[in-house]
């Protein structure tokens, strides 16, 4: 009666490893493609208002970032006023015509006349906040502006 | 009886599988890009040479510390201020045959209001207390309703949208006349340029 006779256990084929390689190369490649690098840390609320008019900012290269917003849960001994972040450091306003001239000098000088403030500024925030960083962007003569915002319908509740 | 192993599953293919899929990937993801309205701060100038203005010519909007809208001293919803800054803009003042006559206007024509469109300024004043939401929602509706004059005059010149001409310039694969286009897109910019002025 051998032609019943059981398989032994322990045989499974072994599973073929030589496309593993192949699966993580592709991972690799995809988040290496996709993933778009955050240059600065939040420190603050970044909940941005919502747009529906809204024009794309390409040429990342030519854009310089103003944060503003209530400090996050992490830095609430900041306080919990509104405050503007530049790089990695919140900044006060004066601040602004510093870091936007450290902008300029990174920048090759023929892309200076081209280069863009986007403000990030969370929808909480109030306009006082930003009054004063316009007025501070028009002394150093960096006139335009982009309030950077979401796409969505404006009187949607959100 | 002769033990048989289990044949091996043939891997060579999973490789091009992975690359196929990594292809498929590369395409249909786009990097994310951000988006917002972009605006021209005013130059500080020393000079400050009045310009008189006629109280008919200026859209006021006065936006207060409780997020309230006064359009023409009138308290107005942020719903209505799309379809009156479209009436002001659009509403060609000046009767025809004088000078400034606004012919591809199709407002009221109502002398109390706006003689033209290059004439017409909106002007945006908000205190220090209002939200950051409310001012950008207005600045969107005000945005809104001239690209809605703009999109009509291109549709009846061109027959397409002046959204959608815009974005035919910025698109690369585009098949026509580039130079025809922006002289097309110039042409409406110059008929219904934006004036919008914010009070410090």
């Amino acid at each position: 009666m051998g032609k019943f006779k059981k398989k032994k256990g322990g045989e499974l084929p072994a599973i073929s490893t030589a496309s593993l390689p192949d699966i993580v190369f592709m991972l690799l490649f995809f988040f290496m493609v996709a993933t778009v690098m955050r240059e600065n840390t939040l420190m603050i609320k970044n909940n941005l208002p919502y747009a529906d008019q809204v024009e794309k900012l390409d040429k990342k290269d030519l854009v310089m970032y103003i944060y503003a917003g209530k400090p996050s849960e992490q830095y609430k001994q900041y306080g919990t006023e509104a405050r503007i972040q530049l790089n990695d450091k919140f900044a006060g306003v004066e601040d602004i015509a510093a870091f936007i001239a450290a902008e300029r000098a990174s920048k090759r000088e023929e892309l200076v006349p081209f280069l863009t403030t986007a403000l990030k500024v969370d929808s909480d925030a109030n306009m006082g906040l930003i009054g004063d960083i316009k007025q501070e962007l028009r002394k150093v003569n960096a006139l335009k502006i982009n309030y950077t915002t979401r796409k969505g319908n404006v009187f949607d509740k959100h | 009886m002769a033990k048989r192993a289990a044949p091996e599953v043939n891997a060579g293919s999973m490789a091009d599988i992975a690359f196929l899929l990594l292809i498929f990937f590369l395409v249909t993801t786009t990097i994310e890009t951000d988006t917002g309205i972009n605006r021209k701060l005013p130059p500080i100038e020393d000079s400050q040479e009045d310009v008189i203005i006629k109280q008919k010519n200026i859209f006021t909007v006065l936006l207060n510390n409780k997020d309230q809208l006064m359009v023409e001293e009138n308290l107005m919803e942020l719903k209505d201020l799309r379809k009156a800054a479209v009436e002001f803009l659009d509403n060609g003042g000046i009767p025809k045959g004088q000078e400034g006559y606004c012919d591809y206007c199709h407002g009221k024509r109502s002398p109390s209001s706006s003689d033209n469109p290059d004439k017409a300024i909106i002007s945006l004043k908000n205190e220090r207390e209002t939200s950051y939401k409310m001012y950008v929602s207005v600045q969107n509706e005000l945005v809104a309703a001239y690209n809605e004059l703009r999109d009509k005059r291109a549709q009846s010149l061109y027959g397409k949208s002046f959204t959608e001409m815009q974005a035919d310039y910025d698109n690369v694969n585009w098949v026509g006349n580039k130079t025809k286009l922006k002289e097309q897109l110039e042409k409406i910019k110059v008929e219904y340029p934006q004036k919008l002025s914010e009070v410090q």
